[in-house]
């Protein structure tokens, strides 16, 4: 499984109000809150966002409340991966049970800047930075993680070892 | 390679002899937890699996709390969509309007969480069973809405960090005063997807209210948990809420700490943490004259006797100043009514406080006690951040239940001595 696409940069504690916020918790499709997505912090990106981009953000993203509405709307929006320094750990988990790959990789947060052209290779961790030519390892998924993504979430997962 | 005490508790409910930091694992859940507004979107939820009943209609709890009595339509809604699914379901632990309180208050009050207990909640404070050596974490709706259906979770296994607790506090200090303090000195994510583990000596001068309050703000230190281990007051308690059976684990001695901190119950001091992040502590020689026009006594963190009785305590014989709001919610029924029974209520209405019946309430701020503007409160919650308790101009102030009903008393932030208590 891979992603590819263009990077839109955040910094630190990027918290699940800003990713979604509150006004529009009603809403439940992932379309419906993609609309809002990052609204607060960067209003130009539902605008830009094409399928396949990927958020590159430093520490703690996804701090806040466990509300699951934040990946959601990331997810709806047609970012394909997030890459961040770390992530709040409700936010993490959430995010793999919806299916919106995440990967973990310091360095690769750091270096990577805005508008950069990224792929991220699921399997093996692997992330390349296209525009500066370099390359990170981040955490590869482990398997169990990897099924559950690729089967587009824990319910699907679940309902699939029904069978 | 040793254990940590949440590792041991996590191996045995994989099934298995050994477990590492970072190992995913598939645990089996003693209980799974959600309230009016978390549970009402896992239900939803529930119609997108193939299997349609619940895995045990004992081991559910449905607790209304956060705008109870309903405060709204959208409020009212969502506790019908939850009392529609556990009449459906016949669930065991539905609690409402009259036999409810906060969660993290009711469960533990319940005998519903015990030692050795794998609990998942749909609610970041659903960490606060770790006073009862139970592990018990956070997680979303759709992770509730599995567990209901398979009793089981997913979880990596967290590494710790070793919190040892020496010597004994002064007469008003408390346990929110320990985990203040504690996150100011580590940060917000300074236990991000890890055990706090408490240990040492002094742990048998916090008594389970204590313990309580401070497991319940693990996540505020980012952590996945909080634990404490198993001693004859946790015992004591278990039995006198008539928790089923349980089962004490111990670290391993060789356990492996990411990073250990000690915090000496003797020389700590009243603690507040200031707008907007709990990790902005002060103590009082730090905090200058700080007017404020509210005070919250309650919550998951501090609604408890202990709380409400150390309150009573200080407003006894004295007045809420002019001009300043005093709100004090009993965090369950049978808390409102010990208090009513002692009565704590009595003083607390003479001193000119305002008493509600368990609610989160402004806590999140829901109702029941909203800030304008340019406002300041007190309050014994556990989150100071930008607008939670109404204007994103107001400001919040965490403080132990002490040095709240001292700061209703004199009308600026202060603690029981100024009151020559
Ligand atoms: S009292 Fe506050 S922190 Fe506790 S469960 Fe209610 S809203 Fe959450």
């Amino acid at each position: 499984m891979k992603a590819n696409g263009k990077v839109f940069k955040y910094g630190d504690n990027v918290d699940t109000d800003v990713i979604i916020p509150a006004r529009y918790l009603a809403a439940t499709s992932e379309k419906e809150l993609a609309a809002h997505c990052m609204e607060d912090i960067d209003p130009e990106f539902i605008r830009k966002v094409q399928p396949g981009d990927i958020i590159v953000a430093e520490k703690n993203f996804g701090c806040g409340s466990s509300r699951e509405h934040a990946p959601m709307a990331i997810k709806g929006a047609g970012v394909s991966c997030v890459i961040a320094e770390t992530f709040a750990r409700i936010f993490y988990r959430n995010s793999i049970n919806i299916g919106l790959p995440i990967i973990e990789c310091p360095q690769a947060a750091h270096d990577i800047e805005d508008g950069d052209m990224v792929e991220v290779d699921f399997d093996s961790g692997k992330i390349y930075d296209r525009t500066r030519g370099t390359e990170y390892q981040g955490q590869p998924f482990p398997p169990f993680m990897q099924k559950i993504i690729r089967d587009g979430g824990l319910i699907s997962y679940i309902n699939d070892r029904e069978e | 390679m040793g254990m940590t005490m949440s590792q041991k508790i996590l191996a045995a409910a994989a099934g298995l002899d050994k477990v590492e930091a970072g190992q995913l694992i598939e645990a089996k859940l003693d209980l799974v937890l959600g309230n009016d507004i978390t549970a009402s979107v896992a239900i939803h939820e529930l119609g997108k699996f193939k299997k349609k009943e619940v895995f045990d209609k004992d081991k559910i709890a449905l607790v209304m709390d956060h705008f109870i009595p309903n405060k709204d339509i959208k409020s009212a809604e969502n506790c019908k969509t939850c009392r529609d699914f556990a009449v459906r379901n016949d669930i065991t632990n539905y609690y409402d309007a009259g036999q409810m309180g906060i969660e993290h208050a009711l469960i533990p009050e319940k005998g519903l969480a015990k030692a050795g207990d794998v609990i998942i909640g749909a609610d970041s404070h659903t960490c606060t069973y770790g006073a009862l050596g139970a592990f018990s974490t956070g997680v979303g709706s759709t992770d509730m809405a599995a567990g209901m259906i398979t009793g089981k979770a997913w979880f990596k296994v967290p590494a710790a960090i070793r919190v040892t607790i020496t010597g004994k506090p002064d007469k008003w200090i408390s346990g929110k005063d320990v985990i203040l303090h504690l996150i100011g000195e580590i940060g917000v994510d300074g236990a991000l997807y890890k055990s706090l583990e408490f240990a040492g000596d002094g742990i048998q001068y916090l008594t389970m209210d204590d313990r309580l309050t401070i497991s319940n703000m693990a996540i505020e230190a980012g952590g996945k948990n909080g634990i404490f281990p198993v001693d004859e007051q946790t015992i004591a308690y278990m039995k006198e809420h008539g928790a089923g059976e349980w089962k004490a684990y111990e670290a391993d001695e060789d356990a492996v700490y990411e990073r250990e901190v000690t915090i000496d119950l003797s020389t700590l001091k009243h603690t507040v943490a200031f707008p907007h992040l709990p990790e902005n502590t002060k103590t009082f020689d730090e905090i200058g004259d700080i007017p404020i026009d509210q005070v919250v006594i309650g919550s998951c963190t501090n609604g408890r006797i202990q709380d409400l009785r150390q309150a009573a305590a200080i407003l006894k014989g004295r007045r809420v100043k002019k001009n300043l709001r005093c709100i004090i919610i009993p965090a369950t029924e049978h808390i409102y009514l010990q208090a009513l029974r002692e009565g704590l209520i009595e003083t607390f209405i003479e001193a000119g406080a305002v008493v509600s019946t368990p609610t989160c309430g402004p806590c999140l701020g829901g109702y029941m006690g909203i800030l304008a503007a340019k406002e300041r409160c007190v309050s014994t919650t556990n989150r100071n951040f930008v607008g939670r308790m109404g204007h994103v101009e107001s400001e919040v102030y965490l403080a132990d239940p002490a040095v709240a009903a001292s700061s209703a008393v004199t009308g600026k932030i202060s603690q029981p001595s100024e009151l020559g208590l």
